[in-house]
């Protein structure tokens, strides 16, 4: 059980770092002010990933086409393992997301939840509420005109 | 015989220098950023992701910038550059129903719960040139509503309780993929789907006008359109689990056909399916006119005879960067071909003019 909840947390962490604007988790990973000392299981590399659809929405699945991903693979001097996978090319962005994700995983994971994830988190949900908001403002309200015949 | 011939090499070099200095055009005007043509002609950008089968706006935005905004060259660009890319895998199938939309409309229900969303769309604009915008024009912030927080069901979704619309199959099967083998006839719905989510707007677009003007008229309702982003998941095997990598915006429509019914089908609405990278409307209306007129076999339907119903004539066509390289590549030089040809019409020219003599003479001697 513990490691099922562990196992959503670590998903919630990965897709929030995969997702993350650069130039933010840049900057919150600067101003955490740490620089692990690590070795490379596997150096980043970009590479792509075919996206998926169904049919109808809801049918068979099909290719939609790829999408551009950047993978990388370190261990800490403790021999935690961190795992990068992002979206897009940049090699420092997914170098930062396995250091979080390495780091996440022993005692100063409660910093650095406060220190990067909770403020990747309020961004992307205040961009994601911004644009619904805009959205919502262009539901069309129907109204019906009361015709003359009863 | 096979004449190989060198040289031109300063020529072609020259040629490109060229290219390089028209590209940048007159150099009193400031240069382009990627991240201008990403904000500001995303449609633009969203079309070469589209066709080019690869989402990702900075490299399309450079693909455009390159290509100097003729958008076929960008799209080649970006077909050549997904080659090189190594594939670390397949997503699980994006849900849409869980799509944040931006923009989402149904031209069959009214009161379609979530309502008709419009989006930032070019719908009830007059179509007059906005002078505006070639001044440097302030923008007025748009406005903000209450925000929807729960997911938006699929229109579909309501009328499936009546059995008054044909249901998708569930499937997990895995998808064939005409980017590792050749498309093959006939082909599945899968690969025709994939087939023409990247294929040339243009030619989707006609094909679907075809069936409207009466090419295997198949009467189309646009039953629910949306445009928004969706969360891609994808399963790590490093960690056993699938996380999000990333969230694309696509475009999807699903149409609503009339259908009489057929031997095999009892009468009841029938789907044609669109989901396309990006904002992508038009392209993604188009893809499901024609996607539902490739159906008419499953779902026993006359052949007419119309080209929108042809799978091997609409996928054999439907790809701008085939196309276009064997439509291009007759302007290359053909110096070899083109002199076995001219020798075979003077030597049958000589045999004519010979045999015209000879029953001139032989008239003159008769």
């Amino acid at each position: 059980m513990t490691d099922q909840i562990a196992a959503q947390d670590r998903k919630r962490w990965l897709s929030l770092l995969a997702t993350a604007d650069e130039g933010q988790l840049a900057q919150l990973w600067q101003d955490s002010g740490r620089a692990p000392a690590f070795r490379w299981l596997r150096t980043p590399e970009a590479g792509g990933v075919m996206v998926r659809g169904r049919a109808g929405g809801t049918g068979a699945p099909f290719n939609l086409g790829e999408m551009t991903v950047t993978r990388c693979s370190l261990a800490l001097e403790n021999g935690t393992v961190g795992h990068g996978y992002v979206q897009g090319r940049s090699k420092a962005k997914a170098e930062i997301a396995a250091k979080v994700d390495a780091l996440m995983q022993t005692d100063c994971s409660e910093d650095l939840r406060a220190q990067i994830l909770n403020p990747l988190a309020d961004a992307q949900h205040k961009a994601r509420t911004t644009r619904a908001a805009k959205a919502a403002a262009t539901k069309v309200e129907f109204f019906t005109l009361v015709r003359g015949e009863d | 015989m096979y004449v190989a011939v060198k040289g031109g090499e300063r020529a072609i070099e020259n040629a490109h220098a060229w290219l390089a200095e028209e590209r940048r055009g007159d150099t009193s005007i400031a240069e382009l950023s990627l991240e201008q043509i990403r904000e500001q002609l995303s449609l633009a950008v969203n079309r070469v992701m589209a066709e080019g089968s690869l989402f990702d706006p900075d490299l399309a935005a450079l693909a455009i910038k390159q290509a100097r905004g003729d958008l076929i060259e960008a799209i080649f660009l970006i077909r050549a550059y997904r080659t090189t890319l190594p594939r670390f895998g397949a997503t699980q199938p994006i849900e849409t129903g869980d799509m944040a939309c931006d923009r989402r409309i149904s031209a069959t229900f009214k009161d379609a719960p979530g309502g008709q969303v419009l989006g930032p769309t070019f719908d009830y604009t007059h179509r007059l040139l906005d002078f505006k915008l070639a001044a440097d024009g302030e923008v007025p912030e748009a406005e903000m509503g209450t925000p929807r927080t729960e997911a938006t069901p699929h229109i579909t979704e309501f009328l499936k309780d009546e059995d008054i619309i044909q249901t998708e199959a569930a499937s997990d099967e895995t998808p064939g993929d005409l980017t590792r083998e050749p498309l093959e006839f006939p082909a599945t719905r899968p690969l025709r789907l994939q087939s023409l989510t990247r294929g040339d707007e243009g030619f989707i677009l006609g094909m679907a006008y075809s069936t409207q003007r009466g090419y295997a008229r198949n009467h189309a309702f646009v039953g629910e359109l949306r445009i928004g982003k969706c969360p891609v998941e994808m399963e790590i095997p490093e960690l056993g689990f699938a996380i999000e990598i990333g969230e694309i915006e696509v475009t999807e429509c699903e149409t609503v056909n009339q259908f009489k019914g057929s031997k095999t089908e009892p009468p009841q609405f029938t789907r044609g399916y669109g989901l396309v990278f990006g904002q992508s409307e038009r392209k993604s209306i188009a893809m499901a006119l024609v996607d539902r007129a490739l159906r008419w076999k499953e779902l026993g339907e006359d052949n007419l005879g119309a080209a929108a119903q042809d799978e091997e004539f609409v996928l054999s066509h439907s790809d701008n960067i085939q196309a276009t390289g064997f439509l291009e590549h007759i302007k290359l030089p053909h110096y070899v071909d083109f002199q076995s040809e001219l020798e075979l019409v003077r030597k049958l020219r000589r045999e004519a003019a010979e045999l015209a003599e000879t029953l001139a003479a032989r008239e003159a001697a008769e």
